[in-house]
């Protein structure tokens, strides 16, 4: 008996917990990353923001979380209910799931499993299920067009994301986060990550984040100039909240995807004594804090594409461009010798 | 019972359960979702077995892209329940027949089994223990297999390319955006014109 709780359920338990910790300390951050994202996109429009509750606003997201969930949740009478209500269920989880395998700092994963860069791209190409199905279910027109319009847009971009996603892969020679990130621990400091060397593909993979994860320029998904507010249109209360919770969770997980495959993860951008004393936590934070500013702003800046052009990018230009720097990076590490 | 084994046993019976459900569901897409999650118990089983590159290039390639044109070939199909619902016992017998000779064949294949001496070998050598599934997949896959990779990959492109040529039209009248175009115009080329009111262009 004294085997089987030691084999069993102590490591049960302890996982539980850990799991419990992150999923709490994460949507607490994004609570304020929502607030952030909105106080940005004011600022550029050089309004306010939310600045009524709490100081600056610093509580509107909770505000938001309550009135959400005191809401009714109304369900069409022409939906079919069990997708209908399975479809943010599946946005949301899916998108907390992929927080399993990503290291916040070094030997800071849930499961650092040796497949974890596939498992991330498996978990976010499954996301496009929520979108689909919250369409379909909704046994309406508007969002079931917005739900074409995303199968189309998710499926396209994650071509090249995986694209970019193999080049890093090659560079580093493992599919495991944590090594990647060790990979790029050399002298140079930020110098030595990969934004440099594979720079090209670091803006096509913030370009193709930003598709993924249907933020504006690319909201296709939910342009509410012409689909009203797109998949989601029939949707209330709670579903709707998970829907939002699953995006912003999506769009945080691509900030630490890009942290960790082309900013370092947790290392220091500068290798030596007192910044290097900093945990690598912060850094971490740190650094999916000003990717995430950078999508903010993209937000703020830039007009939303026509369906066409978002075609056009991402199988005209993306895609070779991806394609020919798998080859080259291929290329380059054969003939050079590199990383070996 | 071990954690394994329990796992084991979800998997297999969640997989059996909504395979079942894919044939009797009344609703198409109804089918089509639980073949994905078949599909997902199935990777899920991989895992278990140790495979986990396999696994998640299942989750990848069956569930992330091949199920999502599947269910919209589905969603946008008209059907007609009613008549799906009466059509359904008719054809039972044929497909119990056809379902019982599968059977029969397998049952012959698998009692026929013999391995091929040179395979014996092969498989009298594991991988190393210390490297992951995915490297030991990539060491000969990209080596001793390449030929047969690369023939695999000429099969997809083919089918790729008849789907292209099959669908692709060519309008003659329709006005189309040339990108290249409109970056090359020049400033010379832009031409500011007056319009007097009510008097149009």
């Amino acid at each position: 008996m004294n085997g089987f709780e030691d084999g069993w359920v102590l490591p049960l338990l302890l996982m539980l917990v850990k799991s419990v910790a992150l999923i709490v300390i994460l949507l607490a951050l994004i609570a304020y990353y929502l607030w952030a994202d909105r106080k940005i996109w004011a600022a550029v429009q050089l309004r306010r923001g939310p600045n009524v509750v709490g100081p600056w606003g610093l509580l509107q997201s909770f505000a938001d979380l309550l009135k959400f969930v005191l809401k009714e949740p109304v369900i069409p009478a022409g939906a079919n209910k069990g997708v209908f209500l399975l479809a943010p269920l599946i946005t949301g989880v899916l998108a907390l799931g992929a927080w399993a395998v990503i290291p916040v700092a070094d030997g800071w994963a849930l499961a650092d499993i040796n497949v974890g860069i596939l498992y991330i791209f498996a978990i976010s190409s499954l996301g496009v299920y929520g979108v689909i199905m919250g369409g379909w279910a909704s046994n309406s027109k508007y969002p079931f067009l917005s739900a074409l319009r995303s199968a189309a847009q998710m499926v396209s971009y994650e071509v090249s994301i995986g694209f970019v996603i193999v080049t890093v892969l090659l560079v580093a020679g493992s599919l495991n986060l944590t090594e990647i990130v060790r990979a790029q621990d050399t002298k140079l400091g930020m110098l030595g990550w990969y934004w440099l060397p594979l720079f090209p593909m670091f803006i096509i993979f913030f370009i193709s984040a930003l598709a993924e994860t249907n933020r504006p320029p690319f909201d296709l998904v939910e342009a509410e100039s012409e689909l009203v507010a797109g998949f989601m249109v029939e949707y209330s209360s709670t579903p709707y909240l998970l829907f939002m919770l699953g995006e912003y969770v999506a769009i945080i997980s691509m900030c630490a995807l890009m942290t960790i495959l082309f900013a370092g993860g947790w290392l220091s951008p500068i290798p030596f004594a007192p910044f290097t004393w900093v945990p690598g936590v912060v850094w971490f934070i740190l650094k999916v804090t000003v990717f995430f500013f950078m999508i903010a702003l993209v937000k703020a800046f830039v007009p939303r594409y026509r369906y066409d052009q978002l075609m056009r990018l991402g199988w005209k230009v993306f895609l070779p461009i991806s394609l020919a720097m798998v080859v080259i990076v291929a290329g380059v590490l054969q003939f050079t010798g590199w990383g070996n | 019972m071990n954690a394994a084994a329990a796992f084991f046993y979800i998997f297999s019976t969640v997989m059996i359960g909504s395979a079942f459900m894919v044939i009797s569901a009344r609703n198409p897409v109804h089918s089509v979702l639980f073949l994905i999650l078949a599909f997902v118990n199935a990777a899920g089983l991989f895992l278990l077995l140790g495979a986990e590159f396999l696994a998640m290039i299942i989750v990848i390639v069956y569930v992330g892209a091949v199920a999502v044109l599947f269910l919209f070939v589905v969603m946008m199909l008209d059907v007609d329940f009613a008549e799906l619902k009466q059509g359904f016992l008719q054809y039972l017998p044929v497909g119990a027949l056809i379902g019982v000779a599968v059977l029969i064949e397998l049952v012959l294949v698998v009692g026929a089994w013999t391995m091929a001496p040179a395979a014996i070998g092969a498989a009298g050598s594991p991988v190393q223990p210390d490297i992951s599934n995915t490297l030991a997949l990539g060491r000969v896959l990209y080596t001793k297999h390449v030929y047969f990779f690369q023939a695999a990959g000429l099969v997809l492109l083919t089918a790729m390319i008849g789907a292209i040529v099959l669908t692709l039209r060519h309008k003659p009248d329709v006005k189309r955006q040339d990108i290249g175009e409109q970056n090359a115009r020049d400033k010379s080329d832009v031409k500011l014109k007056k319009v007097p009111s009510r008097a149009g262009v």
